[in-house]
Protein backbone atom coordinates (compact mmCIF):
# COMPACT_ATOMS: atom_id res chain seq x y z
CA UNK A 1 0.00 0.00 0.00
CA UNK A 2 1.01 3.22 -0.70
CA UNK A 3 2.44 5.44 1.91
CA UNK A 4 1.16 8.46 3.43
CA UNK A 5 3.40 11.38 4.90
CA UNK A 6 1.65 14.02 6.99
CA UNK A 7 3.21 17.81 6.39
CA UNK A 8 2.79 20.00 9.54
CA UNK A 9 0.49 23.13 7.43
CA UNK A 10 0.08 25.71 10.63
CA UNK A 11 2.49 28.04 8.60
CA UNK A 12 5.40 28.05 6.61
CA UNK A 13 7.00 26.11 3.35
CA UNK A 14 4.79 22.92 3.36
CA UNK A 15 3.36 22.63 0.23
CA UNK A 16 7.40 22.40 -0.99
CA UNK A 17 7.30 19.38 1.22
CA UNK A 18 4.00 17.92 -0.49
CA UNK A 19 5.16 18.67 -4.51
CA UNK A 20 8.96 16.61 -3.10
CA UNK A 21 6.79 14.08 -1.72
CA UNK A 22 4.36 13.40 -4.81
CA UNK A 23 7.28 13.35 -6.88
CA UNK A 24 8.09 10.26 -5.60
CA UNK A 25 4.63 9.05 -5.15
CA UNK A 26 3.51 9.27 -1.64
CA UNK A 27 0.51 10.56 -0.52
CA UNK A 28 0.43 13.77 1.64
CA UNK A 29 -2.33 15.06 4.12
CA UNK A 30 -1.88 18.96 5.58
CA UNK A 31 -1.77 18.63 9.40
CA UNK A 32 -4.10 21.70 11.02
CA UNK A 33 -5.67 19.57 13.97
CA UNK A 34 -4.80 16.56 15.87
CA UNK A 35 -7.46 14.66 14.20
CA UNK A 36 -5.60 15.18 10.84
CA UNK A 37 -2.71 13.09 12.50
CA UNK A 38 -4.50 9.63 12.54
CA UNK A 39 -3.82 7.14 10.04
CA UNK A 40 -0.53 8.85 8.75
CA UNK A 41 2.61 6.71 8.37
CA UNK A 42 4.71 9.57 8.86
CA UNK A 43 4.76 13.35 9.59
CA UNK A 44 7.40 16.69 8.24
CA UNK A 45 7.51 18.99 10.47
CA UNK A 46 8.23 22.43 7.94
CA UNK A 47 10.41 25.18 7.57
CA UNK A 48 8.61 28.42 8.34
CA UNK A 49 8.73 30.61 11.94
CA UNK A 50 9.06 28.23 14.90
CA UNK A 51 7.42 31.12 17.34
CA UNK A 52 4.05 31.12 15.32
CA UNK A 53 4.43 27.05 14.57
CA UNK A 54 4.85 26.77 17.84
CA UNK A 55 2.03 28.91 19.08
CA UNK A 56 -0.29 27.77 17.10
CA UNK A 57 -0.28 24.93 17.52
CA UNK A 58 -0.50 25.07 21.35
CA UNK A 59 -3.62 26.93 20.45
CA UNK A 60 -4.89 24.36 18.52
CA UNK A 61 -4.28 21.32 21.25
CA UNK A 62 -1.32 20.17 18.91
CA UNK A 63 1.65 20.17 21.19
CA UNK A 64 0.46 16.91 23.27
CA UNK A 65 -0.43 14.82 19.91
CA UNK A 66 3.00 15.40 18.62
CA UNK A 67 4.79 15.14 21.70
CA UNK A 68 3.09 11.31 21.46
CA UNK A 69 3.92 10.69 17.94
CA UNK A 70 7.65 11.53 18.66
CA UNK A 71 7.31 9.29 21.95
CA UNK A 72 5.56 6.46 19.91
CA UNK A 73 8.33 5.96 17.88
CA UNK A 74 7.05 7.16 14.79
CA UNK A 75 8.91 8.75 11.95
CA UNK A 76 9.31 12.27 12.03
CA UNK A 77 11.77 14.51 10.12
CA UNK A 78 11.97 18.65 10.89
CA UNK A 79 13.41 21.17 8.52
CA UNK A 80 14.64 23.87 10.01
CA UNK A 81 12.33 25.46 11.94
CA UNK A 82 10.70 21.96 12.41
CA UNK A 83 14.55 20.92 13.99
CA UNK A 84 13.98 23.80 16.32
CA UNK A 85 10.93 22.40 17.29
CA UNK A 86 12.17 18.72 18.10
CA UNK A 87 15.25 19.72 20.19
CA UNK A 88 15.19 19.23 23.66
CA UNK A 89 17.65 22.47 24.27
CA UNK A 90 17.14 25.70 22.36
CA UNK A 91 19.44 29.04 22.47
CA UNK A 92 18.23 32.30 21.18
CA UNK A 93 14.59 32.08 21.44
CA UNK A 94 12.12 34.44 21.94
CA UNK A 95 11.96 36.41 25.17
CA UNK A 96 9.63 33.83 27.34
CA UNK A 97 10.38 30.91 25.09
CA UNK A 98 8.36 29.06 22.98
CA UNK A 99 6.25 25.86 23.12
CA UNK A 100 8.78 22.81 22.08
CA UNK A 101 7.78 19.24 20.78
CA UNK A 102 10.72 17.99 22.02
CA UNK A 103 12.36 14.16 21.65
CA UNK A 104 16.07 14.96 19.44
CA UNK A 105 18.72 14.77 22.07
CA UNK A 106 20.65 17.87 20.79
CA UNK A 107 20.68 21.71 21.54
CA UNK A 108 19.96 23.75 18.90
CA UNK A 109 20.97 27.79 18.13
CA UNK A 110 18.16 29.67 16.31
CA UNK A 111 19.52 31.84 13.54
CA UNK A 112 22.92 30.56 14.60
CA UNK A 113 24.04 31.35 11.33
CA UNK A 114 22.47 35.15 11.76
CA UNK A 115 20.01 37.17 9.90
CA UNK A 116 18.58 37.22 6.18
CA UNK A 117 21.72 38.86 4.90
CA UNK A 118 23.81 35.75 6.07
CA UNK A 119 21.01 33.13 4.46
CA UNK A 120 23.30 31.29 2.18
CA UNK A 121 23.54 27.91 -0.68
CA UNK A 122 26.41 25.57 -0.18
CA UNK A 123 27.32 21.86 -1.04
CA UNK A 124 27.37 19.09 1.79
CA UNK A 125 29.09 15.96 2.01
CA UNK A 126 26.38 13.32 3.39
CA UNK A 127 27.90 10.33 3.12
CA UNK A 128 24.36 8.34 3.69
CA UNK A 129 23.12 9.95 0.51
CA UNK A 130 26.22 8.58 -1.65
CA UNK A 131 29.23 10.68 -3.39
CA UNK A 132 27.80 13.34 -5.43
CA UNK A 133 27.45 16.35 -2.61
CA UNK A 134 24.11 17.92 -1.86
CA UNK A 135 22.95 21.60 -2.98
CA UNK A 136 21.39 22.48 0.74
CA UNK A 137 19.89 26.39 1.32
CA UNK A 138 19.79 27.90 4.61
CA UNK A 139 17.29 30.72 5.53
CA UNK A 140 18.42 32.26 8.61
CA UNK A 141 19.01 28.85 9.86
CA UNK A 142 19.72 26.94 13.19
CA UNK A 143 22.82 24.84 13.77
CA UNK A 144 23.00 21.80 15.76
CA UNK A 145 26.11 23.26 18.86
CA UNK A 146 25.69 19.98 20.80
CA UNK A 147 24.98 16.21 19.86
CA UNK A 148 23.59 13.62 22.58
CA UNK A 149 24.83 10.30 22.82
CA UNK A 150 22.34 8.40 20.58
CA UNK A 151 22.16 11.05 17.30
CA UNK A 152 24.18 10.37 14.68
CA UNK A 153 25.44 13.97 12.93
CA UNK A 154 24.70 13.46 9.23
CA UNK A 155 26.05 16.69 7.50
CA UNK A 156 28.52 19.28 9.30
CA UNK A 157 29.26 22.94 7.65
CA UNK A 158 31.94 25.34 8.85
CA UNK A 159 30.32 27.79 11.77
CA UNK A 160 32.02 31.01 13.45
CA UNK A 161 35.22 29.31 14.14
CA UNK A 162 33.93 25.58 14.47
CA UNK A 163 32.35 23.28 12.41
CA UNK A 164 28.36 22.85 13.57
CA UNK A 165 26.28 19.83 12.58
CA UNK A 166 23.52 20.45 10.54
CA UNK A 167 21.76 17.21 9.82
CA UNK A 168 20.96 14.75 12.26
CA UNK A 169 19.42 10.76 12.84
CA UNK A 170 18.44 9.61 16.25
CA UNK A 171 16.09 6.20 16.05
CA UNK A 172 13.09 7.54 14.42
CA UNK A 173 13.92 11.39 14.40
CA UNK A 174 14.86 13.07 11.46
CA UNK A 175 16.45 16.71 11.37
CA UNK A 176 17.84 19.12 8.92
CA UNK A 177 18.45 22.69 9.62
CA UNK A 178 18.71 23.77 5.99
CA UNK A 179 15.67 23.02 3.08
CA UNK A 180 16.44 19.69 0.74
CA UNK A 181 12.44 20.97 -0.31
CA UNK A 182 13.65 24.30 -1.90
CA UNK A 183 16.32 22.21 -3.99
CA UNK A 184 15.59 19.66 -6.92
CA UNK A 185 16.97 16.91 -5.11
CA UNK A 186 15.26 14.38 -3.75
CA UNK A 187 17.67 12.43 -1.66
CA UNK A 188 16.51 13.47 1.48
CA UNK A 189 13.22 12.65 1.12
CA UNK A 190 13.61 9.46 -0.10
CA UNK A 191 15.74 8.82 3.08
CA UNK A 192 12.92 9.92 4.98
CA UNK A 193 10.64 7.75 3.17
CA UNK A 194 13.08 4.73 3.91
CA UNK A 195 12.76 5.41 7.71
CA UNK A 196 8.88 5.69 7.32
CA UNK A 197 8.79 1.98 5.48
CA UNK A 198 11.24 0.45 7.96
CA UNK A 199 9.00 1.89 11.12
CA UNK A 200 5.80 1.93 9.10
CA UNK A 201 2.73 0.87 11.76
CA UNK A 202 5.40 1.97 15.20
CA UNK A 203 3.38 2.95 17.65
CA UNK A 204 0.01 3.71 19.02
CA UNK A 205 -1.19 7.44 18.98
CA UNK A 206 -4.01 7.89 21.37
CA UNK A 207 -5.50 11.26 19.97
CA UNK A 208 -8.29 10.97 22.60
CA UNK A 209 -7.04 13.85 25.05
CA UNK A 210 -6.68 16.88 22.90
CA UNK A 211 -7.25 19.90 24.92
CA UNK A 212 -7.38 24.07 23.44
CA UNK A 213 -5.81 26.59 25.48
CA UNK A 214 -7.56 29.66 23.38
CA UNK B 1 23.21 37.91 -9.96
CA UNK B 2 25.79 41.24 -9.32
CA UNK B 3 28.69 40.11 -8.02
CA UNK B 4 29.01 42.43 -5.47
CA UNK B 5 26.13 41.15 -4.17
CA UNK B 6 28.00 37.24 -3.80
CA UNK B 7 30.15 36.96 -1.16
CA UNK B 8 32.28 33.65 -0.92
CA UNK B 9 34.00 32.99 2.06
CA UNK B 10 35.96 29.08 2.38
CA UNK B 11 34.77 27.53 5.67
CA UNK B 12 36.92 24.97 7.78
CA UNK B 13 35.49 22.51 5.25
CA UNK B 14 37.37 22.77 1.95
CA UNK B 15 33.83 21.63 -0.09
CA UNK B 16 31.72 23.96 1.77
CA UNK B 17 32.22 27.20 -0.47
CA UNK B 18 29.12 29.44 0.79
CA UNK B 19 27.08 31.70 -1.13
CA UNK B 20 25.37 34.35 0.34
CA UNK B 21 22.21 36.49 -1.63
CA UNK B 22 21.25 34.28 -4.12
CA UNK B 23 17.80 34.70 -5.77
CA UNK B 24 17.27 30.64 -4.28
CA UNK B 25 18.23 32.13 -0.76
CA UNK B 26 16.07 35.58 -0.85
CA UNK B 27 13.37 33.73 -2.72
CA UNK B 28 13.49 31.07 0.03
CA UNK B 29 12.77 33.48 2.69
CA UNK B 30 9.87 34.35 1.06
CA UNK B 31 8.82 30.55 1.17
CA UNK B 32 9.44 30.39 4.79
CA UNK B 33 6.58 33.21 5.59
CA UNK B 34 4.06 31.42 3.47
CA UNK B 35 0.85 31.27 5.20
CA UNK B 36 1.82 33.36 7.54
CA UNK B 37 0.68 36.73 8.69
CA UNK B 38 3.13 40.11 8.61
CA UNK B 39 2.09 43.16 10.56
CA UNK B 40 2.74 46.72 10.41
CA UNK B 41 4.89 47.85 13.91
CA UNK B 42 5.67 51.15 15.06
CA UNK B 43 7.75 50.34 18.30
CA UNK B 44 9.15 47.49 19.62
CA UNK B 45 6.33 47.09 22.17
CA UNK B 46 3.93 46.37 19.40
CA UNK B 47 6.96 44.30 17.89
CA UNK B 48 6.64 41.44 20.77
CA UNK B 49 2.85 41.74 20.60
CA UNK B 50 3.16 40.75 17.08
CA UNK B 51 5.53 38.08 17.84
CA UNK B 52 3.36 36.85 21.01
CA UNK B 53 -0.20 37.01 18.52
CA UNK B 54 1.70 34.53 16.19
CA UNK B 55 3.49 36.76 13.52
CA UNK B 56 5.97 35.02 11.07
CA UNK B 57 7.45 38.71 10.48
CA UNK B 58 6.84 42.35 11.65
CA UNK B 59 7.44 45.13 9.09
CA UNK B 60 8.95 48.25 11.79
CA UNK B 61 7.63 51.80 10.25
CA UNK B 62 7.80 55.20 11.47
CA UNK B 63 4.08 55.68 10.92
CA UNK B 64 0.61 53.15 9.96
CA UNK B 65 -0.01 53.72 6.74
CA UNK B 66 -3.50 55.17 8.36
CA UNK B 67 -1.43 57.76 9.97
CA UNK B 68 0.44 58.55 6.94
CA UNK B 69 -2.75 59.36 5.05
CA UNK B 70 -4.29 61.75 7.92
CA UNK B 71 -1.41 63.57 8.04
CA UNK B 72 0.25 64.17 5.20
CA UNK B 73 3.48 65.35 4.55
CA UNK B 74 6.60 63.08 3.00
CA UNK B 75 6.86 59.69 4.16
CA UNK B 76 9.91 58.81 4.31
CA UNK B 77 11.85 55.37 5.27
CA UNK B 78 12.01 54.65 9.68
CA UNK B 79 14.78 56.37 11.97
CA UNK B 80 16.87 53.35 11.94
CA UNK B 81 17.33 53.72 16.17
CA UNK B 82 13.42 52.75 15.57
CA UNK B 83 14.53 49.78 13.45
CA UNK B 84 17.17 48.67 15.47
CA UNK B 85 15.22 48.33 18.81
CA UNK B 86 12.63 46.27 16.79
CA UNK B 87 15.51 44.34 15.35
CA UNK B 88 16.64 43.85 18.82
CA UNK B 89 13.28 42.99 20.47
CA UNK B 90 11.62 39.83 18.58
CA UNK B 91 13.44 36.86 17.04
CA UNK B 92 10.95 36.54 13.52
CA UNK B 93 12.36 38.30 10.55
CA UNK B 94 11.67 42.25 10.30
CA UNK B 95 10.86 44.18 7.48
CA UNK B 96 11.08 48.06 6.59
CA UNK B 97 9.84 50.04 4.14
CA UNK B 98 11.94 52.64 1.45
CA UNK B 99 10.74 54.87 -0.66
CA UNK B 100 9.97 53.77 -4.54
CA UNK B 101 13.62 54.59 -6.12
CA UNK B 102 15.11 55.55 -3.33
CA UNK B 103 18.16 52.90 -3.17
CA UNK B 104 20.42 54.83 -0.58
CA UNK B 105 17.50 53.79 1.91
CA UNK B 106 17.93 50.69 0.48
CA UNK B 107 21.77 50.70 1.08
CA UNK B 108 20.74 51.70 4.64
CA UNK B 109 18.38 49.05 5.39
CA UNK B 110 20.92 46.34 4.19
CA UNK B 111 23.43 48.05 6.86
CA UNK B 112 20.90 47.58 9.65
CA UNK B 113 20.30 44.07 8.62
CA UNK B 114 17.00 44.37 8.19
CA UNK B 115 16.01 40.94 6.69
CA UNK B 116 13.29 42.23 3.90
CA UNK B 117 13.27 45.59 2.36
CA UNK B 118 9.50 46.79 1.39
CA UNK B 119 9.79 49.31 -1.87
CA UNK B 120 6.89 50.75 -0.89
CA UNK B 121 4.04 52.87 -2.90
CA UNK B 122 3.19 53.73 1.08
CA UNK B 123 5.54 56.64 1.30
CA UNK B 124 6.32 59.17 -0.64
CA UNK B 125 8.04 58.23 -3.96
CA UNK B 126 11.25 59.19 -4.42
CA UNK B 127 11.61 58.20 -8.83
CA UNK B 128 8.98 59.10 -10.74
CA UNK B 129 10.94 56.53 -13.48
CA UNK B 130 12.79 54.37 -11.82
CA UNK B 131 12.31 51.01 -9.11
CA UNK B 132 14.95 50.29 -7.34
CA UNK B 133 17.72 47.53 -8.96
CA UNK B 134 17.14 45.33 -6.38
CA UNK B 135 19.87 42.68 -8.09
CA UNK B 136 21.95 45.14 -6.48
CA UNK B 137 21.41 44.15 -2.91
CA UNK B 138 21.98 41.14 -0.57
CA UNK B 139 18.68 41.68 0.98
CA UNK B 140 15.41 40.60 -0.68
CA UNK B 141 13.01 43.23 -1.95
CA UNK B 142 9.53 42.79 -1.43
CA UNK B 143 7.33 45.06 -3.97
CA UNK B 144 3.51 45.63 -5.00
CA UNK B 145 1.66 45.15 -7.92
CA UNK B 146 -1.85 45.86 -9.44
CA UNK B 147 -1.39 43.22 -12.18
CA UNK B 148 1.09 40.83 -13.99
CA UNK B 149 2.78 43.04 -15.49
CA UNK B 150 3.58 45.08 -12.81
CA UNK B 151 4.59 42.12 -10.62
CA UNK B 152 6.81 40.77 -13.33
CA UNK B 153 8.80 44.30 -13.95
CA UNK B 154 8.87 44.16 -10.66
CA UNK B 155 10.64 40.13 -10.56
CA UNK B 156 12.56 41.34 -13.45
CA UNK B 157 14.10 44.31 -11.17
CA UNK B 158 15.16 41.97 -8.64
CA UNK B 159 12.02 41.24 -6.46
CA UNK B 160 12.22 38.27 -4.73
CA UNK B 161 8.41 38.57 -3.57
CA UNK B 162 4.91 40.02 -4.94
CA UNK B 163 2.53 41.98 -2.54
CA UNK B 164 -1.00 43.72 -3.47
CA UNK B 165 -1.19 46.69 -3.68
CA UNK B 166 -4.66 47.37 -1.78
CA UNK B 167 -5.03 51.04 -0.68
CA UNK B 168 -3.67 50.72 2.67
CA UNK B 169 -4.69 52.54 6.14
CA UNK B 170 -8.10 52.43 4.62
CA UNK B 171 -9.28 49.25 6.39
CA UNK B 172 -11.19 48.58 2.70
CA UNK B 173 -9.96 45.44 0.86
CA UNK B 174 -11.81 46.25 -2.23
CA UNK B 175 -8.31 46.77 -4.04
CA UNK B 176 -6.42 44.07 -2.94
CA UNK B 177 -9.38 41.89 -4.31
CA UNK B 178 -9.00 43.50 -7.68
CA UNK B 179 -4.91 43.14 -7.82
CA UNK B 180 -5.59 39.17 -6.67
CA UNK B 181 -8.14 38.97 -9.43
CA UNK B 182 -6.00 40.52 -12.48
CA UNK B 183 -2.77 38.87 -11.45
CA UNK B 184 -4.47 35.45 -10.74
CA UNK B 185 -7.34 35.96 -13.92
CA UNK B 186 -3.85 36.84 -16.28
CA UNK B 187 -1.96 33.71 -15.48
CA UNK B 188 -4.97 31.55 -16.38
CA UNK B 189 -5.50 33.15 -20.00
CA UNK B 190 -1.61 33.14 -20.22
CA UNK B 191 -1.72 28.91 -20.10
CA UNK B 192 -4.08 28.95 -22.83
CA UNK B 193 -1.97 30.80 -25.36
CA UNK B 194 0.66 30.30 -27.76
CA UNK B 195 4.28 30.90 -28.19
CA UNK B 196 3.17 33.80 -30.81
CA UNK B 197 0.23 34.77 -28.35
CA UNK B 198 2.90 34.81 -25.71
CA UNK B 199 5.22 37.28 -27.48
CA UNK B 200 2.62 39.59 -28.20
CA UNK B 201 0.71 39.21 -24.55
CA UNK B 202 4.32 40.36 -23.21
CA UNK B 203 4.26 43.35 -24.91
CA UNK B 204 1.01 44.34 -24.24
CA UNK B 205 1.69 44.06 -20.53
CA UNK B 206 5.27 45.19 -20.74
CA UNK B 207 6.94 42.60 -19.32
CA UNK B 208 10.06 40.32 -20.04
CA UNK B 209 9.08 37.28 -21.88
CA UNK B 210 11.35 35.00 -20.62
CA UNK B 211 8.99 35.81 -17.10
CA UNK B 212 6.05 35.74 -19.03
CA UNK B 213 6.83 32.41 -20.13
CA UNK B 214 7.70 31.13 -17.11
CA UNK B 215 4.74 32.42 -15.04
CA UNK B 216 2.78 30.64 -17.99
CA UNK B 217 4.82 26.77 -17.86
CA UNK B 218 4.41 27.42 -13.46
CA UNK B 219 0.78 28.54 -13.67
CA UNK B 220 1.81 31.07 -10.95
CA UNK B 221 3.93 33.64 -10.01
CA UNK B 222 7.73 32.65 -10.02
CA UNK B 223 7.13 34.20 -6.65
CA UNK B 224 5.94 33.96 -3.24
CA UNK B 225 2.82 36.60 -3.97
CA UNK B 226 1.25 37.51 -0.30
CA UNK B 227 -1.96 40.34 0.58
CA UNK B 228 -1.54 43.26 1.45
CA UNK B 229 -3.54 47.14 1.98
CA UNK B 230 -6.80 47.06 3.47
CA UNK B 231 -6.76 43.59 5.36
CA UNK B 232 -8.63 44.57 8.91
CA UNK B 233 -10.27 41.35 9.69
CA UNK B 234 -10.09 37.53 10.11
CA UNK B 235 -12.56 37.45 6.65
CA UNK B 236 -10.44 39.61 4.85
CA UNK B 237 -7.38 37.52 5.33
CA UNK B 238 -8.79 34.18 4.89
CA UNK B 239 -10.62 36.02 1.79
CA UNK B 240 -7.04 36.64 0.18
CA UNK B 241 -5.92 33.09 1.24
CA UNK B 242 -8.75 31.63 -0.86
CA UNK B 243 -8.19 33.63 -3.33
CA UNK B 244 -4.97 32.21 -3.99
CA UNK B 245 -2.54 34.27 -2.08
CA UNK B 246 0.53 33.07 0.09
CA UNK B 247 0.09 34.86 3.11
CA UNK B 248 -0.88 38.31 4.35
CA UNK B 249 0.59 41.60 5.22
CA UNK B 250 -1.47 43.64 8.05
CA UNK B 251 -1.01 47.29 8.11
CA UNK B 252 -3.31 49.79 10.10
CA UNK B 253 -5.78 46.89 10.65
CA UNK B 254 -4.46 45.68 14.28
CA UNK B 255 -2.43 48.35 16.09
CA UNK B 256 -5.61 50.93 15.09
CA UNK B 257 -8.18 48.09 16.32
CA UNK B 258 -9.53 48.06 19.95
CA UNK B 259 -8.27 45.12 20.89
CA UNK B 260 -4.52 44.83 18.80
CA UNK B 261 -3.76 41.29 21.02
CA UNK B 262 -6.73 39.36 20.06
CA UNK B 263 -7.15 40.69 16.67
CA UNK B 264 -3.61 39.95 15.52
CA UNK B 265 -4.19 36.32 17.04
CA UNK B 266 -7.51 36.10 15.26
CA UNK B 267 -5.77 36.64 12.01
CA UNK B 268 -3.15 34.65 12.03
CA UNK B 269 -5.54 31.74 13.14
CA UNK B 270 -7.80 32.73 10.13
CA UNK B 271 -4.57 32.13 7.88
CA UNK B 272 -3.74 28.90 9.14
CA UNK B 273 -7.68 27.78 8.80
CA UNK B 274 -8.63 30.22 5.79
CA UNK B 275 -10.90 26.95 4.17
CA UNK B 276 -12.82 26.42 7.45
CA UNK B 277 -15.57 28.69 8.50
CA UNK B 278 -16.72 27.25 11.37
CA UNK B 279 -13.23 28.15 12.62
CA UNK B 280 -13.25 31.33 11.19
CA UNK B 281 -16.47 32.25 12.83
CA UNK B 282 -15.21 31.28 16.08
CA UNK B 283 -11.90 33.45 15.78
CA UNK B 284 -13.88 36.28 14.67
CA UNK B 285 -16.19 36.59 17.31
CA UNK B 286 -16.13 39.68 19.80
CA UNK B 287 -12.91 41.38 18.86
CA UNK B 288 -14.08 44.63 19.55
CA UNK B 289 -13.67 47.73 17.59
CA UNK B 290 -12.35 47.31 13.88
CA UNK B 291 -10.21 49.93 12.64
CA UNK B 292 -12.64 52.58 11.14
CA UNK B 293 -12.63 52.25 7.36
CA UNK B 294 -12.70 54.63 4.51
CA UNK B 295 -14.75 54.64 1.54
CA UNK B 296 -12.32 54.58 -1.55
CA UNK B 297 -15.33 56.54 -3.68
CA UNK B 298 -14.28 58.91 -1.34
CA UNK B 299 -11.08 59.12 -1.99
CA UNK B 300 -9.19 61.89 -4.54
CA UNK B 301 -7.19 60.24 -7.09
CA UNK B 302 -4.17 62.14 -5.20
CA UNK B 303 -4.86 60.24 -1.97
CA UNK B 304 -4.21 56.51 -3.93
CA UNK B 305 -1.15 55.02 -3.16
CA UNK B 306 -1.54 52.74 -5.43
CA UNK B 307 -1.28 54.17 -8.51
CA UNK B 308 2.31 54.95 -7.44
CA UNK B 309 5.11 52.58 -8.68
CA UNK B 310 5.90 52.43 -12.57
Amino acid sequence: MALTIGVLALQGAFIEHEAMLHRLGVRTVEVRKPEHLAGLDGLILPGGESTTMGLVAECWGLVAPLKAWVQAGKPIWGTCAGMILLANRAIGQKAGGQPLIGGLDVTVSRNYFGRQNESFETFLRVPRLGEEPVRAVFIRAPAIVEVGSDVEALARVAGRGEEVVVAVQQANILATAFHPELTDDLRWHQLFIEMVEVQKGRGDLNLERVERTC
Amino acid sequence: MNDSSNRTRNGASEQNDVITGTFAVKVGLAQMLKGGVIMDVVTAEQARIAEEAGACAVMALERVPADIRKDGGVARMSDPRKIKEIIEAVTIPVMAKVRIGHFVEAQILQALGVDYIDESEVLTPADEEHHINKHKFTTPFVCGARDLGEALRRIAEGAAMIRTKGEAGTGNIVEAVRHARAVNGAIRRLRSMDEDELFAYAKEIRAPYSLVKLTAELGRLPVVNFAAGGVATPADAALMMQLGMDGVFVGSGIFKSGNPEKRARAIVMAVTHYNDPQILAEVSEDLGEPMVGVNLDTLSEADKMAVRGW
